[in-house]
C-alpha cells in the first residue's frame, strides 16, 4: 500500500475541522450540485452555504476545494471480503480499508466465507470483526440456503435479528425454483431484499468466459448469456408471482437490462446492478490468458456494454457495485481454466464510474446516486446522505487527476485488479465517516493527525 | 528474415508470408532425414526443453528427433500435474527452467493459452505444442506441406475437416492457416460440435451433412472423436457418430479420385475413419508424419537461430 496516506479504524480515528472553500457539492438527496463553502467542526456540519461573506471559525483550517467535488460516503452493495475463512485473500481490516479508500463507507458483505455466513454466530463474529479493526461500516449478507448448498433454507429471522441485512446465496444461485420461491415469500417478514445471482449452474457447467467467437478462438469452455437471461427471467417471474422484492445482482448482458427493463414498467418490486467492469471491459480482454479476466458472469460484448449504459441511463439499473472478490496469485497466476473468479474493485469503481458522466450518461448526481443512495435504499440501510447519526459523512474526490493503476499500492489484498496499468481520472481525496476522517491521501494526511 | 517472431504460439496470427517461409525452410531441410547420416551441426550447442503436461507420444517424439537431426541438445519434463502437486504453479516451474538459461520450450498443456502465458514471461522462444482446446500450429503446418506436396498449391482447394471442431486444436489451426493460404474451409460435424461463429470467418462454411461435404472437396481432414463428449451429450453414441460422420467407402462414392485422407492420429478405426479408408490409397496419414518431423526441424531451426533479446517479450504483468 502506498507510504503516506493514512488510514483508520472507524471508531478511533479523528474528528474533522475543515473550512472547504469553492467545494463542488452533489448530493443526490437534497438534489444539490453547486459549488459553495462548507465548514466542518468537530465532525459536524455547521455551514454548507454559498456566501463566502460567512467569516470562518479562527482555529478551523481554511482549504481552497476550487475543482474538488463532495460527495456522500459510497455505498457498495456487494463485495467479498473473505473473513472468516480466506484471510489470505483479504479481510475485513484490509478490504475496508480498501473501501474507504476508494470513498466507500459502506459495504454489503456476500456471505461466501468458510464457515459462509448461515448462522448468527458467522454474522456476529463479522460484526464483531468490523467493530474492532473495520474503517467503514460493514453489513452481513447473510446465506438464503444453509451451506450455500441451494437445499434448506437459513434462519432468516435470526440472521436479521443478528444484523444480516440481505440475503444471497451469491456465486452459488438457488437452482431450484420452489427453494427460491419460499425464500421471496419468507423474506417478505423482514423487508429484506433477496439478491440474486443470476446463473443457470447446468448450462454455464464449467465454462469460463463469454460464450462466443472469441471462446472458441481461444479454446476456453464458453458460459453462454443464455445463462443469465434465464435466471433473471425465472427470478422475475417467481417475483411477480409471489408480489416479492428481487435485487438481481452484477447485470452483464444486454438481454438482462430488457427483462429488467419489462419488470419495471410492469411496476414489479425489482431492483437490479451492474459493475464497473461490465460496462468498461470486454470478452477481448481475454486474448491474452490472463486470469486477472476471468470473472463470473463473464466479460461480455461491446453491444452488452451499450445497452447496460442505456440501462444506467433510463434506470433500468439502480446502482453500481463491484463485486469486488480479492484473490491471491495462488489463484489468479495459474492456468486460466483453473483460476478462480473474481476482481478487485473497490479502490478503482469511482474512477471507472466518473468515465459515465464524462461520456453523458450520467449527470453527476445520478452517478453519485447509483452508488450511494440508490443501493442504501435498497438495503434499507441509513447511508447515501452527507450525514449520519447527526454526523459529516462524504468523501472529496478530484474528478480531473489521472493516477496509474498499480495494484501494488491498493490496500485490498488482492492481486486481481482488471485495470492495471491503466490511467483512470478521479481520484478519493479523503473520506469522513461518523464525522471521522478514515483515509486521506497524503497530501490530507494532516486531516487524520 | 520473413519470421521475426519469438515464438510459434497459433496460426491465427501468421501471415501467409509466415506460413510459406516455414514451409519452404521445411522443404530444404526435409532432405536431411533421407541422408544415411541424419545429423548436421545447425543447432549444436542449442539447448531446448521439451515441457509436456499431456501424454503425447508422436508429437514428443517427432520434436524429439527434429530437434536432435539439427544438433541441439534436448531435454524433456513429462507431467501432467506434478508440479502443481508440489505446490509448485506452472509459472514457477518455467521460472526454474528458465534460469538453467534454454532456448526453446516446447510447450504441450491440456489447459488452453499456457504456452502463451509461459512466452510472455521468458526471453526463450516458445513452441506450442498443442494447448488444451485452442491451437496445434505445427501439426496445421505439417498438414499443409502434405497437402502442399500432393496438390502442388495452397490456394484454391476445398478442405472438408469433419469431427469435434468445438474441441480440436487441429481443426482450428488448419482452418486459420487454410484460409489464410486462400483455401475454402468446410466444418463439418453435428451442429454439438461445430460453432456457428466459425462461419463468419472468411473462407470458412459449415456443413451438417458429410456426403455433401465430400462432394466437391480436394482434401479430407479426419478428427479424432473422444469418447467422453458422448457422456457431456454431444451426441447420442458413437454408433451413431460413425454411422453419421465417419468416413466409410461408401461416404466416399461420390467424392473425387484425387480426393486425398488425412488424420492427425491417433486413429480410432471404426468410429471416424473405416480401416479400408485409413489404410485406402487416398490415405496419406503416414506422410503427414514424416513431414511432421520435416516441418518442426524448420520451426525449431527459425526459433533457435534467432537472437533475441530480453526487451523483445513485451514484459507483460502475469
Amino acid at each position: 500500500m502506498k507510504t503516506g496516506n493514512i488510514v483508520s479504524k472507524l471508531y478511533d480515528s479523528k474528528k474533522i475541522s475543515i473550512y472547504m472553500k469553492n467545494i463542488r457539492v452533489i448530493d443526490p438527496v437534497r438534489s444539490l450540485d453547486r459549488v459553495m463553502d462548507v465548514q466542518v467542526s468537530d465532525g459536524v456540519f455547521k455551514l454548507i452555504n454559498d456566501n463566502q461573506e460567512i467569516g470562518v471559525t479562527s482555529c478551523i483550517k481554511e482549504l481552497d476545494c476550487s475543482g474538488l467535488w463532495l460527495i456522500p460516503g459510497l455505498v457498495d452493495m456487494h463485495v467479498h471480503l473473505r473473513e472468516p475463512g480466506e484471510e489470505y485473500k483479504e479481510t475485513i481490516e484490509t478490504g475496508s480499508q480498501a473501501a474507504v479508500a476508494g470513498g466507500v463507507v459502506a459495504v454489503a458483505a456476500m456471505p461466501n466465507t468458510t464457515p459462509p455466513n448461515d448462522t448468527e454466530t458467522v454474522t456476529r463474529f463479522i460484526l464483531d470483526r468490523a467493530k474492532a479493526c473495520a474503517s467503514c461500516y460493514v453489513f452481513p449478507v447473510a446465506a438464503i440456503t444453509k451451506g450455500l448448498n441451494g437445499q434448506q433454507l437459513t434462519d432468516m429471522g435470526n440472521l436479521v435479528e443478528a444484523g444480516a441485512i440481505a440475503f444471497s446465496d451469491d456465486g452459488n444461485p438457488v437452482m431450484d425454483s420452489t427453494l427460491m420461491r419460499r425464500a421471496l415469500e419468507y423474506s417478505k417478514i423482514f423487508g429484506v431484499p433477496i439478491i440474486s445471482h443470476c446463473e443457470d449452474k447446468m448450462l454455464s457447467a464449467d465454462g469460463v468466459m463469454n460464450e462466443g467467437k472469441v471462446s472458441y478462438e481461444l479454446g476456453l469452455r464458453g458460459i453462454p448469456r443464455i445463462a443469465e437471461q434465464i435466471m433473471v427471467s425465472r427470478d422475475i417471474a417467481l417475483a411477480k408471482y409471489t408480489g416479492a422484492r428481487v435485487h438481481i445482482a452484477h447485470v452483464s448482458t444486454k438481454e438482462s437490462v430488457d427483462l429488467i427493463r419489462k419488470a419495471k414498467t410492469e411496476g414489479l418490486n425489482v431492483t437490479a446492478e451492474t459493475t464497473p467492469h461490465y460496462f468498461s471491459l470486454t470478452e477481448e480482454k481475454v486474448y491474452s490468458y490472463d486470469a486477472r479476466y476471468k470473472v463470473n458472469p463473464p466479460l461480455r460484448t461491446q453491444q452488452d456494454i451499450n445497452v447496460i449504459l442505456e440501462g444506467l441511463h433510463d434506470g433500468t439499473i439502480d446502482a453500481i457495485a463491484t463485486d469486488h472478490a480479492p484473490h491471491s496469485f495462488l489463484e489468479k497466476d495459474i492456468e486460466f481454466d483453473f483460476a478462480a473468479f473474481g476482481m478487485i474493485g473497490l479502490e478503482t469503481s469511482l474512477a471507472v464510474s466518473l468515465e459515465l458522466t464524462r461520456k453523458g450518461i450520467l449527470s453527476p448526481a445520478e452517478l453519485i446516486a447509483k452508488m450511494s443512495t440508490n443501493p442504501a435504499k435498497i438495503l434499507n440501510i441509513p447511508f447515501g446522505f452527507l450525514e449520519n447519526n447527526g454526523y459529516a459523512s462524504f468523501a472529496v474526490i478530484d474528478p480531473e487527476e489521472e493516477w496509474v493503476v498499480n495494484n501494488d499500492d491498493f490496500y485490498s489484498k488482492g492481486v486481481n485488479c482488471p485495470f492495471e496499468g491503466q490511467v483512470l481520472k478521479g481520484r478519493v481525496k479523503f473520506t469522513v465517516i461518523n464525522g471521522r476522517v478514515v483515509f486521506a491521501r497524503e497530501e490530507y494526511s494532516w486531516l487524520a493527525k | 528474415m520473413a519470421y521475426n517472431r519469438k515464438d510459434l504460439l497459433n496460426i491465427r496470427d501468421l501471415t501467409p508470408e509466415e506460413i510459406e517461409h516455414i514451409l519452404e525452410l521445411a522443404v530444404s531441410l526435409r532432405e536431411i532425414n533421407e541422408r544415411p547420416i541424419k545429423k548436421v551441426p545447425t543447432l549444436r550447442g542449442k539447448t531446448i526443453i521439451h515441457l509436456f503436461y499431456e501424454p503425447s507420444t508422436r508429437t514428443k517424439m517427432s520434436f524429439d528427433i527434429a530437434a536432435k537431426r539439427l544438433g541441439a541438445d534436448t531435454y524433456s519434463i513429462s507431467t501432467s500435474t506434478s508440479s502443481m502437486v508440489k505446490g509448485e504453479t506452472f509459472l514457477d516451474t518455467v521460472k526454474n527452467l528458465e534460469a538453467m538459461k534454454p532456448d526453446v520450450f516446447v510447450i504441450r498443456h491440456s489447459v488452453s493459452g499456457v504456452p502463451q502465458r509461459i512466452a510472455a514471461l521468458t526471453s526463450a522462444s516458445v513452441v506450442n505444442a498443442g494447448d488444451g482446446t485452442h491451437e496445434h500450429p505445427t501439426q496445421a503446418l505439417l498438414d499443409m506441406l502434405t497437402i502442399k506436396d500432393f496438390k502442388g498449391t495452397l490456394k484454391g482447394l476445398n478442405i472438408t475437416i469433419v469431427g469435434d471442431i468445438l474441441h480440436s486444436r487441429v481443426a482450428k489451426s488448419n482452418m486459420w492457416g487454410l484460409t489464410k493460404m486462400e483455401s475454402e474451409v468446410t466444418l463439418c460435424g453435428p451442429p454439438t460440435l461445430v460453432p456457428r461463429e466459425f462461419a463468419t470467418v472468411p473462407g470458412v462454411s459449415i456443413s451438417y451433412d458429410l456426403q455433401k461435404a465430400i462432394q466437391n472437396a480436394d482434401v479430407l481432414m479426419v478428427l479424432r472423436i473422444q469418447r467422453e463428449r458422448q457422456k457431456q451429450s454431444f451426441f447420442p453414441s458413437l454408433r451413431e457418430y460413425a454411422r453419421l460422420y465417419g468416413v466409410t467407402p461408401e461416404k466416399l462414392k461420390n467424392a473425387k479420385d484425387s480426393l486425398l485422407i488425412m488424420h492427425p492420429g491417433p486413429i480410432n478405426r471404426g468410429v471416424e475413419l473405416d480401416p479400408a479408408v485409413a489404410d485406402g490409397p487416398r490415405s496419406v496419414i503416414l506422410d503427414q508424419v514424416s513431414n511432421g518431423v520435416a516441418v518442426r526441424m524448420a520451426v525449431l531451426y527459425i526459433l533457435a537461430q534467432r537472437s533475441y533479446s530480453q526487451e523483445n517479450n513485451g514484459g507483460e504483468p502475469l
